[in-house]
């Protein structure tokens, strides 16, 4: 096999060639069938029991609002709510979640109104390049009805923007905040 | 990612089956650190046996006053349950300066006494690795070790435990509760962690076909006064470069009883019984202070690039002991 990609270093190349080779191993024999209750619908899919729940979210729901950041639930930029909770949704799979209600951030407006801390982002321009925005808004969302809200960059710490609308995500979530009391 | 089987257990006879059968089999809760590892090749089940429909995440006041924490209670529930809050804010503490809150409302109790190591090495599949490949070397030694571990250290292995939680755990004396196909039993929380030794991939007193079905608390002393104090990197979401965990009894000025754990600097969640003994029947005062972190850094083995942690643990202990205290250094 020759490798057109290329390569700075063998351990480089070593490690490509691991990748394809384990790509090519991929066989589709344990396809499970799941439903999942998502933003209030129930969906019935077919899926391997790889695929997350961002995957399933984004590729086999074709709900793509929820971002693929880092992966590795480091960046939060997959949040979705779960049962009323804020978690990462590229750390666990899709089949875990067979159970549970499922919201993201295309549920998140109820009966064509915005949810308060979408029109919260909007009006503080909370936002730059827009990425991390579903993300931080869902985060948010989750934050107003969890016990201590005070520390905002403490809680909204699982939330990472590049490129570094700290302040006004910051002055979003403190308005939403105050409009909700 | 490898492709492996699913199962959902419904109950713990189920899920011990399951993982006893089946060669290669792991247990998943919150699947935080397993699904990370396995997308990263490191982890590789054959078999993922779901245990987040077992019901054990209960948390409860025992007979004796103490409190039973059930092991899939999630993170975020503990540390904001009103009787931990009350009676043991130490676990609360040391939970709220772990991780996010994503991951807080995702993590297990019985998955965080399960943590990995944050070794970079450990994560690479493509470097050596004692504890992920035993026998292939440690590509710390010589390599990036600046997190790393200078307690309970072995020429095989040297990665840190990376748990706010267990810390905690260790000074509120806590048993960890398992089952498996033989029955319960209890472990006392500082010999559940294993020491690297020359099997460093032996990290728990766990055994395979064994699930962790909660923790107990001991009834809490009402004089006691607790602290987390954890230094890292960032402010926020990040793992510690030191921690210490200190629950104090004092009266007119006089230590009466304490215990200090340590996180951040060793190979599992690290009591300090030199820096204890130091201090029990002393007066709460910066002399004290400054010499239990003396007696808490000696027997340290250092890296080239983790010798930094002497002395921020030393400061780290002593700051956290003047404010617990109420006293000035």
């Amino acid at each position: 096999m020759t490798c057109n990609v290329p390569v700075p270093c063998r351990v480089e190349r070593q490690r490509v060639l691991n990748d394809v080779r384990q790509a090519l191993q991929f066989t589709y024999t344990d396809v499970m069938q799941l439903t999942l209750n998502i933003n209030g619908r129930e969906h019935r899919l077919e899926m391997d029991p790889r695929v997350t729940l961002l995957d399933a979210l984004r590729e086999h729901v074709g709900l793509t609002g929820t971002k693929k950041g880092c992966d590795h639930g480091q960046c939060g930029s997959c949040t979705v709510h779960v049962n009323g909770r804020r978690i990462n949704s590229c750390l666990t799979f899709a089949v875990m979640h067979q159970h549970d209600e499922i919201t993201t951030i295309e549920g998140l407006a109820e009966n064509g109104q915005l949810h308060p801390v979408q029109e919260a982002f909007i009006e503080c321009d909370a936002f730059q390049c827009g990425y991390c925005t579903p993300g931080q808004i869902m985060s948010a969302a989750a934050l107003l009805s969890e016990p201590v809200q005070h520390d905002i960059r403490e809680a909204m710490s699982g939330n990472i923007c590049r490129c570094g609308a700290y302040p006004n995500i910051v002055a979003a979530v403190q308005l939403a905040q105050a409009r909700r009391s | 990612m490898r492709q492996f089987e699913y199962t959902a257990a419904t109950d713990i006879r189920g899920a011990t089956q399951a993982i006893s059968t089946k060669p290669g089999s792991a247990f998943i809760a919150g699947g935080t650190g397993l699904i990370d590892l396995m997308k990263l090749d490191v982890e590789t089940p054959q078999q993922l046996v779901d245990i987040n429909r077992l019901p054990f995440a209960e948390i409860t006041e025992n007979a004796n006053h103490g409190l039973r924490i059930g092991a899939m209670a999630r993170n975020s529930v503990v540390a904001w349950n009103p009787l931990v809050r009350e009676r043991y804010p130490l676990l609360s503490e040391s939970l709220l300066a772990g991780a996010s809150a994503q991951l807080r409302n995702m993590a297990t109790v019985g998955g965080n006494l399960m943590q990995r190591t944050r070794c970079t090495y450990f994560r690479d599949v493509h470097e050596t690795c004692n504890k992920r490949s035993p026998g292939s070397g440690c590509a710390a030694a010589e390599g990036h070790h600046r997190t790393h571990a200078i307690f309970g250290t072995s020429e095989h292995c040297f990665a840190t435990h990376p748990s706010d939680m267990c810390v905690a755990l260790v000074c509120l004396s806590a048993v960890v509760e398992v089952q498996g196909p033989s029955g319960m039993r209890r472990i006392p929380i500082e010999d559940f962690h294993k020491l690297p030794h020359d099997t460093p991939q032996i990290e728990t007193a766990l055994a395979r076909d064994e699930v962790i079905t909660g923790i107990e608390l001991p009834p809490p002393s009402g004089k006691s006064r607790s602290i987390y104090r954890k230094v890292r990197d960032r402010a926020s979401y990040e793992f510690a470069l030191v921690s210490a965990a200190v629950l104090i009894e004092t009266s007119a000025g006089m230590i009466d009883d304490v215990r200090i754990a340590f996180g951040g600097v060793a190979t599992k969640p690290w009591r300090s019984a030199p820096a204890e003994k130091v201090l029990k029947g002393a007066r709460a005062d910066e002399a004290a202070f400054r010499s239990a972190a003396e007696a808490a850094v000696n027997g340290a083995l250092l890296h080239r690039d983790n010798k930094f942690k002497v002395e921020l643990l030393k400061r780290t202990l002593m700051l956290a002991l003047a404010e617990v205290t109420g006293e000035q250094r």
